[in-house]
């Protein structure tokens, strides 16, 4: 099974995120990374959503089916750039730091805080970076760790925004009267 | 002028203004201002308190699908709307627009586990087409506006409303100047002309084509469009269960309903057929059996109002997102005016239906079971009871059928002539036994000039009766029910009849005496035990003036062919059974 990204704009009432997620479930897929959060529309968040899938196409067409949702994409094989940061809290005793320091340079993370036996790094990237950065940190021992999952935007023009949807809210779809 | 209401004041003019007559429901603490302020109302707005909240929930949903309007149920909260769960699941499988409306603890104490608070928004978030949970009064026009426009429109379905009970109570100036906000929410009606074009070029070109007419064309209100597109096309036209009626099973190019207790001739003309044109139905595994061998030779059109059903469970040709009449109208007007263009259709369609009457005159009747001579040796076989309803159904006319789920519905679906839309009520998609007698208390208010006949298995029956009462305090009394009582689930032990070796593990039911049981509650009651009688029952059914109960007493063990395996292609048919008794 292939790792999907799939990147959705949605309104940003109460229960949203259950919605979703509860669609997901219900076909028992497990979601790697989930994240959500304002887009640049105010009232629209826009969440990114990384899952092992088969038939994508199926779930991208119930999504729609959530009042809510505005649009949902499958951007797996899109141009994309992709984010995640991770924090962690390391075990690193004063004469392990030099080395530490020398990891994060390389890697362009970032020291964020510094305890009397710990230390705490950003790594912000792309996500096979972090992974990168992780691993060859784990020796030292991580002691905590927080990923925030990734994000993901399409290069260049295209790619959706959240204003189109926003303003042809005015005058809902017509409504057909059933007839007997 | 807008003046002070309380919340539950609102709700009331909110399902007033839009078009509300009858709410069927059961009160309780958290839903009490709502009740008192009902009362208020009652001329616009009848209540009918039902004996179980899914009773409601099925009177509710009995009433939209007998009139394709809104129908509403009410429970208090905790075990009030958790008892609406099996309707509302119901109502979201056969896209039936309900709106219910349920009360809720006080919202200083939500989630603090109060008395009978449950997170009903939460357990029917997959249930429902949408749900709200409404905590400020002020937020109550917009919401029921919202919800009801949602409901009915699209693709219909069950919204559920949550009321705190702090809202209902608070007093606010409603604002009912309301502009809806959806922008996620935009039914897609009309077809796209260039696939409309490119399914008729497909149509003109083919040699054996289908029409399968589901409950999409009942819902948008197709039927005259449907009969227009059949005539002159000339394509033979299969009716799945929900979409008995939308075409008259006496009109020359009608040919029965798919699927696995379909007719051979249908499932048979599916896997040969080489255009199938799908209207308003969802290709349910009930219909298509196993779906990789699902009319293999075809090209397949399909109409539907939601996209996520096309391309769901068969691969489509032609997807055609649009209202099911909006999109007949447009085939009529995009059609060549030339009769000539239709030559060489006509003509494969005529002999594509002579193959099809064929195989119907080879297989029908023997499906049938009426003329079996084992038959012969039963005192009643459930047969004999839908041969005499039929012809009691055709001589008066004026009439809805509401079924339950089980081998009578089946039996129902396939003997029982059908010729109109929206007289054939069943529970299908969920198969919810225990729908029909309630249903029929909200067909029955829907339509008060016509017999509501119930027919319903023992078992099913067991689960909902108590519906009965309600319908006498009502004064109804346009219902009678057909018990068919074989003293078995019996759908469920023919199962273990075919394919489990005859172990009727947890199938065998005993009842009380059904007619005495109506009685009980102040209806007439009539044991039948012997094709002899079964006319004049149905006679005294319809000279009593008021509910009738007929307990038919058939033969035990009969069953429903022909029958497709689960699982299994249409191809594979069960005609008999493979024990000899
Ligand atoms: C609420 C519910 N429980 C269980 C089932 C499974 N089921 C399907 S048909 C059936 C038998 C129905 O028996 P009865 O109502 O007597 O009808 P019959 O098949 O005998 O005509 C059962 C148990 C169901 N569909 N719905
Ligand atoms: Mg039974």
């Amino acid at each position: 099974m292939k790792k999907h990204t799939i990147v959705a704009l949605v309104q940003d009432r109460p229960g949203v995120l259950s919605r979703v997620v509860g669609l997901i479930r219900r076909r028992g897929f497990n979601i790697e990374s989930l994240a959500v959060g304002h887009s640049e529309t105010p009232g629209v968040s826009r969440m990114t959503i990384v899952v092992e899938w088969e038939d994508v196409e199926q779930v991208v067409k119930q999504l729609y089916r959530l009042i809510e949702v505005l649009k949902v994409s499958d951007v797996t094989n899109d141009p994309i750039v992709e984010r995640e940061m991770a924090l962690m809290k390391l075990h690193a005793p004063p004469a392990k730091r030099p080395e530490i320091v020398a990891l994060t340079e390389v890697f362009d993370a970032k020291i964020i805080d510094v305890g009397a036996n710990t230390m705490v790094i950003e790594m912000t990237g792309s996500p096979a970076k972090v992974q990168n950065f992780i691993d060859v940190i784990r020796p030292y021992g991580i002691k905590e760790m927080m990923r925030t999952g990734r994000i993901a935007m399409v290069r260049g023009a295209r790619g959706h925004t959240a204003e189109e949807f926003v303003e042809s809210a005015n005058g809902h779809a017509e409504r057909v009267p059933a007839m007997n | 002028m807008s003046e002070k209401r309380t919340g539950a004041q609102v709700m009331c003019e909110a399902l007033i203004r839009n078009g509300v007559e009858v709410m069927f429901g059961i009160p309780g603490g958290a839903i009490m201002p709502f009740y008192y302020a009902m009362w208020e109302y009652r001329d616009k707005l009848r209540h009918v308190l039902c004996r179980h909240e899914q009773g409601a929930g099925h009177a509710a949903e009995g009433y939209a699908r007998a009139t394709g309007r809104l129908g509403v149920c009410i429970g208090t909260s905790g075990p009030g709307a958790t008892n609406l769960v099996t309707a509302i699941a119901d109502a979201m499988m056969d896209s039936t627009p309900i709106l219910a409306i349920t009360g809720q603890v006080g919202s200083h104490v939500l989630g603090k586990d109060a008395f009978q608070e449950t997170d009903i928004t939460g357990i029917t978030m997959p249930i429902t087409k949408h749900n709200y949970l409404v905590k400020r009064a002020e937020d109550l026009p917009y919401v029921f506006e919202e919800a009801i426009y949602i409901a009915t429109t699209g693709r219909p379905g069950p919204v559920l409303i949550d009321v705190t009970k702090d809202a209902q109570q608070a007093t606010i100036v409603p604002d009912w100047n309301i502009k809806l906000d959806l922008p996620g929410y935009k039914p897609n009606y009309r077809p796209n002309l260039k696939q409309v074009r490119e399914a008729i070029k497909l149509i003109l070109s083919a040699k054996k084509p289908l029409i399968i007419a589901g409950h999409g064309i009942i819902m948008s209100g197709a039927v005259d469009e449907l009969r227009a597109f059949a005539e002159r096309t000339r394509i033979p036209v299969i009716t799945t269960l929900h979409g008995i009626g939308a075409f008259p099973e006496d009109h020359p190019l009608s040919i029965g309903m798919p699927g696995m207790h379909g007719w051979v001739h249908v499932n048979r003309a599916i896997q040969e057929c080489d255009v199938l044109f799908n209207i308003g139905g969802r290709f349910d595994d009930r219909v298509t059996g196993k779906a990789s061998t699902f009319a293999p030779n075809a090209k397949v059109i399909h109409v539907d109002i939601d996209p996520s059903e096309i391309g769901k469970n068969v691969k489509v040709t032609v997807p055609i997102v649009a209202d099911a009449r909006l999109a007949l109208q447009a085939f009529l007007n995009e059609f060549p005016p030339d009769r000539e263009a239709f030559a060489e259709l006509h003509s494969h369609a005529s002999d594509w239906m002579e193959h099809i009457r064929e195989m119907q005159a080879k297989h029908q009747p023997k499906q049938q079971y009426l003329n079996r001579a084992d038959t012969e040796k039963m005192s009643l076989p459930p047969h004999d009871v839908y041969a005499a309803l039929t012809k009691a159904l055709n001589s008066r006319g004026n009439y809805r059928v509401v079924t339950d789920v089980g081998q009578h519905q089946m039996w129902a679906a396939q003997l029982i002539d059908w010729y109109r839309p929206r007289t054939h009520i069943t529970s299908g998609g969920a198969g919810t036994m225990g729908f029909a007698v309630p249903a029929a208390l909200g067909v029955a208010i829907a339509c008060p000039n016509d017999t509501v006949w119930v027919i319903c298995g023992d078992g099913g029956f067991q689960m909902t009766n108590q519906e009965m009462a309600t319908i006498v305090q009502e004064g109804i009394k346009n219902v009678k029910i057909a018990v068919i009582n074989n003293g078995y689930l019996g759908m469920v032990r023919q199962w273990q009849e075919l394919f489990e070796n005859k172990r009727y593990s947890g199938t065998p039911l005993s009842g009380p005496d059904f007619a005495k049981l109506a009685e009980a509650y102040y209806w007439k009651g009539i044991t039948v035990e012997h094709t002899s009688q079964v006319e004049a029952a149905i006679e005294e059914a319809y000279e009593t003036d008021g509910p009738v109960l007929i307990d038919f007493r058939v033969e035990r063990e009969v069953n429903v062919f022909p029958m497709v395996p689960q699982n299994k292609s249409i191809s594979e048919m069960i005609l008999e059974s493979p024990h000899k008794s």
